[in-house]
This record gives structure tokens, sequence and C-alpha cells, in this order.
């Protein structure tokens, strides 16, 4: 099988998988092994992929013409490589996930569940395998539409609202500032693929760099950079499969791995650090790191409480974007794949904690490590990736963005970095410390309580594992990913 | 040559057979002359053999081929989805069906006739056939207001026709010929006189009655939201468009683009009432309770949109236009008979009404979705290719602000359309409601068109490629 045709796979599988779905609509069984057996194919076909671009090799191939001059194109590269790889990696274990989480709840409208979860893994690989810029925002607005069933998945006025935030927020920074951006790229430009270095260098000037990075920024509104987070933690009324996919799989990691393309491929680190036009850049992001963890600190819902720690981590990647720096660049895209792994697994305990038990609030939840041990060790070690502790994959993100302000001077960055980290230590250890050592508020009541489904459990254990795999295999990720630093 | 008029001069009695017949011809015969024109250039057809300036000349070039095409596949869409919907909704009796599709046919008729002419006062002629008898179609709709929206349009039309009558009738005095060749060739001559500039008044004035430009569209919102849904899908997927055509006709072709936007600065006129139509329409329509109402405002904030191009007078600029009537035909027509389907079984269109919609008829509302999302310019529709056009003429002329509303306010189309979603897949239906879905013969018309806007959306040599070349001719690029 040829990459190209390899490629072109990556889209169809998904895109078929939801007939299957459909058709075996009263087969509930059949449904979620079709699934299941589509999200393995998958992943198979991706990192099938992998020796072909860690030879250096970029398949491509041109769908077809879109608007004159614009052809929708899929191209394989290092920093989609790591992206595709994420999603895909993580898909089948979600989708097993979703499995336990959706009967155990006995949740409504199951099928369309499955369905728009293929449709938005398809939009997200090709978001991660866009060749150009048009393509990318083709993807990104499926993405959104996508996901919106997801979201409102419960059908209540409250996920109503959720809804009209996340639609409202997301195309309208992408209507309104992302498309216009790429106009602009292509009036000075006069192309719009992403070509290593940059297209845009030597076209603008002055503080119009700084104008258009920011129309870049802001109109992807899915890397959450503040003010235009508040998405988010609206989002959480959403079944936790779906906070799970919106966190650490398609969306969000969408916007921040937009994001870097864009800085890499559009403006070119080069060209962004000899202008400085990203300056302003690093700041918004390094207070949104802070911002967004003091926020988390006060929440007590679980699931807001990690919502607002993804905002936070989300600002590490556009951070080590804005630093222009190759290490930062570097750290940036690794942390897209460490915090999905990290957050992944967090996530994925809430659910099964919610599934065992209903319960929501942070405060609710002493003692219960001792009765669900296994869903709160995954959590301790989710928790500490997340902050950065070796031996956990989350380490070697932060290294390399610490690495990346120190290569850049920038001192107070460094700090912003170890503040953050700080504040992830309170935030997220009580938790699992709660769990664990806290005496029972309830008494002898917890006795009834037990683990989660075993299609939870298992992998939430897998990620946590994950988590603890990525550290050994961060070499062969910055392998991968030096070619685009370097060019 | 001329055939798509003898096609549609058949003897009024036509059922609904022949009706379908008839406007299935034209749209081939459309096709092969769109072909024909992209081939080989201007193609002209003498009435009666008499040569070009004496007698009445039909000349179709590269423009009028591609609103020949609109036209004439909107009503043969059109024509399919109408029969059920007469019988049914309508409710004519057995014996007066046949007078729908005459009025209809004779509406085809003026419409094509108006595209194809190269006569100005045959233009007008045209213009009152199509006007009368969409008079008489609206005023067909069920309810009794129907005839009242039908009065407020005729009164209006009216005035419009009679200002056009003045334009042309001074154009005729000035100059001592009505071909629009001709006319062209002679007026830079006299264009200095203020009889020719208020001739130019007159026109302007009078197409924009007739093509419900901000301000003058207030017929528009009534005669929409009660008409028949079919009627109301054909006008307002054509009626409008041809005459915007008809003002693209005058502006570059018989006043040519200097004269009309250097020497009469048109365009700083046009600008801000596109921007205010754009915006006010899309707001009011935000408000409506009605679904066919709200889309009718929308219908207002479109034709905003394809006047903008026009004012851009770029190429680019044009090009949107032209390609926005291609795809705003699609959109609308896909949204008015995804509706029509709809009210036919709910038996309104009132936004309580429609609750629940989304899962009873499933396929009705996808298809409103696919166009709704063309409407927004949602990527890979054809929505979003017009959208493009025009944003990057409005960068291109260094207009930012324009830029910026013209996405400002496809965001409004965001909130209309996703009110409408809301209420249709997310509100309980009413208890103990027995409806079904529509007929076959409503769903495949409507899914024609939504499927037609996913593929010119992602194949736009039609709707952009055309467009363009159409757009340099009228401009005079490329003659």
């Amino acid at each position: 099988m040829s990459a190209e045709s390899a490629l072109l796979l990556t889209l169809f599988i998904p895109l078929a998988s939801t007939l299957f779905i459909v058709a075996n609509d009263a087969r509930p069984d059949w449904r979620e092994g079709a699934t299941l057996l589509a999200s393995l194919l998958l992943l198979g076909t991706v990192l099938s992929l992998l020796p072909e671009v860690l030879a250096g090799g970029r398949p491509t191939v041109d769908l077809f013409e879109f608007v004159p001059g614009f052809t929708l194109r899929l191209t394989v590269e290092p920093l989609g490589m790591v992206f595709a790889g994420v999603a895909a990696l993580l898909w089948p274990l979600n989708s097993l996930y979703s499995i336990g989480y959706m009967r155990g709840n006995h949740e409504q409208h199951q099928t369309r569940f499955y369905v728009c979860f293929a449709l938005a893994i398809a939009s997200a690989i090709g978001i991660a395998f866009s060749g150009n810029l048009l393509t990318l925002f083709v993807f990104y607005e499926a993405l959104t539409l996508t996901t919106y069933p997801l979201v409102t998945h419960k059908g209540t006025p409250e996920a109503m609202r959720a809804g009209r935030l996340y639609l409202g927020i997301l195309l309208g920074t992408s209507m309104g500032f992302l498309l216009l951006a790429i106009v602009w790229t292509w009036q000075v430009a006069g192309v719009l693929d992403f070509t290593p270095g940059g297209i845009l260098a030597g076209h603008i000037e002055g503080p119009a760099v700084a104008v258009l990075l920011a129309l870049f920024v802001f109109g992807i509104g899915k890397a959450a950079v503040m003010p235009f987070h508040r998405w988010l933690p609206a989002a959480m009324v959403a079944p936790t499969p779906v906070s799970a996919l919106l966190h650490a799989v398609a969306v969000v990691k969408a916007g921040v791995f937009a994001v870097m393309k864009v800085v890499v491929y559009v403006f070119g680190v080069d060209f962004l650090s000899a202008t400085g036009a990203s300056q302003w850049l690093m700041w918004v992001a390094a207070l949104t790191v802070l911002l967004a963890s003091c926020v988390a600190l006060t929440q007590d819902n679980l699931k807001a409480r990690l919502a607002y720690s993804t905002v936070s981590q989300l600002g590490y990647v556009v951070l080590g974007a804005a630093l222009a720096t190759s290490l930062g660049v570097i750290g940036g895209s690794m942390q897209i794949a460490m915090h999905a792994m990290g957050k992944i697994t967090l996530f994925f305990c809430a659910g099964a904690i919610y599934t065992a038990t209903h319960k929501t609030e942070i405060s609710q939840m002493d003692g219960l490590g001792r009765v669900m041990p296994f869903t709160f060790g995954a959590f301790l070690i989710g928790s500490l990736s997340i902050i950065g502790l070796p031996p956990l994959g989350g380490s070697w993100s932060k290294w390399y963005l610490l690495a990346g302000t120190a290569d850049a001077g920038q001192w107070a960055m460094m700090a912003v970095l170890l503040v953050s980290s700080l504040l992830n230590v309170a935030y997220l250890l009580p938790i699992a410390a709660r769990g664990f050592f806290a005496p029972s508020t309830h008494g002898t009541s917890e006795t009834g309580v037990r683990e989660a489904p075993l299609a939870c459990v298992v992998p939430l254990c897998l990620t946590a594992l994950g988590c603890v795999l990525l550290f050994f295999s961060a070499d062969a990720l910055y392998t991968l990913l030096a070619p685009i630093a370097t060019r | 040559m001329a055939a798509p008029l003898s096609a549609l001069f058949r003897p009024g009695r036509a059922v609904w057979g022949l009706a379908m017949a008839a406007s299935g011809l034209s749209l081939l015969v459309a096709i092969l002359l769109l072909r024909q024109v992209l081939e080989q250039g201007v193609i002209s057809y003498p009435m009666g053999n008499w040569p070009a300036p004496w007698g009445i000349e039909y000349r179709v070039d590269a423009a009028n081929a591609f609103m020949l095409l609109i036209v004439s596949m909107i009503g043969t869409v059109v024509i399919a989805f109408a029969r059920t919907v007469v019988e049914q909704r309508i409710r004519l009796p057995e014996h007066k069906q046949p007078w729908f599709y005459t009025a209809y046919l004779l509406c085809l008729t003026g419409l094509l006739g108006m595209i194809v002419t190269g006569d100005a006062f045959n233009v007008f002629v045209f213009l009152e056939i199509s006007s009368l008898s969409s008079y008489v179609l609206i005023s067909l709709g069920r309810d009794r207001r129907a005839l009242t929206a039908a009065y407020q349009y005729l009164i209006m039309g009216t005035i419009g026709a009679t200002f056009i009558l003045i334009g042309i009738g001074l154009l005729y005095v000035m100059t001592g010929t009505l071909n629009m060749m001709d006319l062209a060739a002679r007026i830079p001559a006299v264009s200095g006189t203020r009889t020719i500039r208020a001739a130019f008044a007159f026109l302007t004035v009078g197409v924009s009655l007739k093509l419900a430009l901000f301000p003058l569209h207030l017929w528009l919102p009534n005669a929409y939201a009660y008409a028949p849904s079919p009627v109301t899908a054909f006008l307002a997927a054509t009626a409008t468009k041809v005459a915007i055509y008809v003002l693209l006709r005058f502006f570059f072709t018989i006043f040519g683009a200097e004269f009309s936007f250097n020497v009469m600065q048109l365009d700083r006129i046009l600008l801000p009432l596109a921007l205010i139509g754009i915006f006010s329409a899309s707001v009011v329509a935000i408000f409506q309770t009605n679904v066919k109402r709200m889309l009718a405002y929308s219908s207002v904030a479109q034709i905003g949109y394809m006047i903008l191009g026009v004012s851009l007078v770029s190429v680019t600029g044009l090009t949107s236009t032209l390609s926005h009537l291609f795809n705003h035909a699609l959109m609308k027509g896909t949204l008015f008979m995804a509706l029509g389907c709809i009210s036919l079984r709910i038996g309104a269109a009132s936004l309580e009404r429609m609750a629940g919609v989304g899962r009873i008829m499933p396929w009705s509302m996808g298809a409103f979705v696919i166009g709704g999302l063309s409407l927004i310019g949602a990527p890979l529709t054809a929505g979003f290719v017009s959208k493009w056009y025009l944003i990057v003429g409005a960068l291109e002329r260094g207009w930012w602000p324009v830029a910026v509303l013209i996405l400002l306010t496809s965001l409004l189309a965001v909130i209309y359309i996703w009110r409408v979603v809301e209420a249709a897949y997310f509100k309980p239906a009413p208890e103990g409601s027995t409806q079904r879905e529509a007929p076959l013969a409503l769903l495949i018309p409507a899914w024609t068109l939504a499927l037609a806007n996913l593929y010119f959306g992602m194949e736009t040599s039609l709707n952009a490629g055309v467009a363009r070349q159409a757009a340099e001719t009228l401009l005079g690029v490329a003659p």
C-alpha cells in the first residue's frame, strides 16, 4: 500500500464506519464493534505512514479543486503526524471507554453519538493532514459542526445553552477572524500552502505582522486562548467521553495544533523571531496559563476544574509557539501529545467516578480512593504527568519548553512556567490525596460503591500506562519533530 | 437558437406534464446555449429576420447564458415540486389547476425573455409579463393576507415598471434607438446631458424596486411569506436575480462602467445601501417567528451581498455577485422547498409549530440544514464560494471595514438559522402528533437542490469559473 492511498484511507475509514454504525442502529453490539474495528484500522493506517515521514517523505494527495486556484490538499508532515497519531491512538481507547460509560449511564441516542464521534475523528485527521490553510479551515469548521450534537447530547436547556455558546464562540471566531486572516494571507503572499520556513516572510512587515498573528490566534477559538476560552468549561455538560474527546483528542488539540502549524509553516519561526511580532502573544499565553490555573483552584466540580486546567495547559503550547525558538516549538508540539495522554486519563477517571457513584463534586470524593483504587491510582499518575514530574511523559514537554525560554532569554516566561507547575500541584494533587487519605464523610455507606465497569477501568489504566511509556519514548518523538524546527 | 422562448409559448392550458416538459426543455436548451457561448462567443438572433438596430435582437453572451441556466434550472426543479402542493395545499379545483401552470410558465417566459433580449424596450415588456403573472401566483396563497401582499407587490411593482419605462423612454428620445448595443454606442456622445442622467436615475430606482434593494424592499417579506411555497421558492430564487441581471445590463453594458461609477458615482450610493440592507434585514430576520418571513428577510440581506459585489466595480466583485446569484438561487430554493415540505405536513411555518420536526421529518429538515449551512457560508457548500470572492474583492479594494462587516453579518445568519435548527431538533414534538415525512414527490426536488448546494461547493468551475467569465464580459475586459 502506497503512502498516498494510506493517507486517503485515514479519512475514508472513519467516514465509512458511520455507515456501518447507522446500519446497525438496532444491534448495539455490532454498532460498537464497528466503531472499535474502525478505530483499530485507523490506528494501523496512521502508523503505517510513520516510517515514510521519518524517512523525510511528505506524501501528498490533492482531493479536488475547491475554489479555482485552491485545492483541497492532504500532506503528511511531522507535526501533523504527531497530532494524527495522538487522535488515532486515543480513539480506540475512547471508544472502549464510551461503551462502558454510555451503557453504564443508560444514555439516549447512542447511535447518533457514535456517528458524530466518527465524523469528528475524520475531521480531526483532516486537520492533522491538511496541506494548506483552506483545507485546514474546511476541516476545522467540520469539526465544530460535528461535535455540536455531542455537546448538546443530553438535550437539556443547560446543554442547549452550552451548545449555543460553543457554536457561537467557535464559529464566530473562525468566521470573523480566521477566514479574514486566511484571505489576507492569500492577498499578500499569493499562496496558502504550508511551506517549511513560512510563506509570509518578505510580503508583510511592521505592526501588520502582529495584527495578522492576532487574527490567526484568536480566530482559532479552539485553542482557547483567553478571552475566547469560555466555550470550554461550558461544554462540560457533555457526556464524559465527549469531554475527553474535546479536551484531549480532537477539538482543543486541533486548535493548538492549528496555531502551531500557522506559526511554523505560515509565518516561519525565523521570521517571527526576527520581527518580534509574537512578543504580545507570549504574554497573553502566559496570562492564560496563570489565570486559568488560579480559576481551576476555585472549582469544586471535578470536570470544571479539569476544563480550566486544560485552558491553562493549552496556554503552554501557544507559549511554545510564541517563543519562536526551535526548542519552544518542539516543546509545544510535544505538549500536544503529552497533555493529551495525561488529560484523557483524568477525564476517564472523572467519568468512571460518575458512573460508579454519580458524584461530580470534588468535596464529595473523600475516601473514594480506597474503594476505587485503580481509578484513583490512574488519576494520580495522570496528575503527575500534567504537573510534569518524571518518570512521566509530561516532564519532557515541560523540559523542552523551559529550555526554549532559556534559549530565547525570556526569564519571565521561565518563571511563569515554574509558578504554573506549582499551581498544577495545588489543584490536582489534593483530589487524589482526598480520595486516598481523607476519612470517608459518609461513614459506612461507601461500602456499596465498587469500581466502574471493566470497559471504563481498562482504558484509563492503559492511558495511565501510556503516560509512563511516553516518558521513555520521548526520544522517538524528538526525532520525529526535529525536522520542523531545524528545517 | 431562440428555443427557450418558442418552447414556452405553448398554449396556455398546459397541464403539469406539459409544463414540466417545457421547463425541462428550456433547461436543456440553456445548457446547450451556455456551452455554445463559452466556445464561440456571443450569439445573436434577430427576431423576424430584421437586422439588429431596427428589429428586436436576441443576444446571448456569457452573462445571460449563465442567467438562463439558473432560471431554467430552478424553474424545472420547482415545477416538479409544485404538483403535490398545488393539489394538496392550495386546493385549487381540478379545472383551475391548469391556470396555475399557465401563470407559472408565463412568469418563467417573462424572466427568460428579460434575460435573452438585446432590446431595452423588450426588457420592459417581458418584465410586465413576468410581474403580472407573479401577482397572480402570489395571490393564490391560502391565507387571505396573500391578497393584500399581492396587491402591495402590484403597486410597488407597477411603480417600478413605470420608472423603468420612463427611463427607457428618455433614452429613446436622446438616442433614437432601443437596441442595447446601439444604445451603448450612442450614449457617450450625449452622456453629459441632464436627460441621460435622469434616465439613469429612473432606471436605477425602478429596477431597484423590482430587486428589493434596501430601502425599497418592503413588498418582499409579505409577498414571500404568504405566497404558496413553490411560488416563493421560484420567485425567491429567480425573480430578484433577474432584476439584478437587468441592473447589471443597464449599468455595465448600456451606460458603461465608466459612466455609472465614475461620473454618477453610483458605488457610493450602492455600498452603504447594501451594507445597511444586509445588516438591518439580518437583524430583523432574527426576530421573526414565521420561518418563511425570516427567510424572506434573509433574502433581502442576501440581495445586499450581491449589490455589494456590484459596488466593488472589479472583476472579483462582479464574480462574487454573479456566483452569489447562482448560489443563492440554490440555497434559497432548497430552504423554501424544505420549508414547503414541512408546512405541508404541520400546516404552518411558525417556529413554535416546528418544534420537534427534526425527529418526525428527518429528510426535510436535513435538506433545510444543508441549505442553511450554505446560506451561512460554511466551507464545502456553495455559499462559501461567493462569500470568499466577496471578501477577496473587498480586500482588493482595501476596504477593511467592509470585509469585517461581511463576516459579522454571516454570523447573524448563523443565529437565525440556528433558531430553527434548535426548535426542530431539541424541542419535544407536541403530544400526540401524528405527522409523517413529506411525500417523495416533494423530497426529491428539495434534495436535488440540497445536493446541488454541496456539489457546487466543491466543483466550482460552473458557478465561479463561468461567473468570472461573465463578469469579464460585463466589464468589457474580455469582450
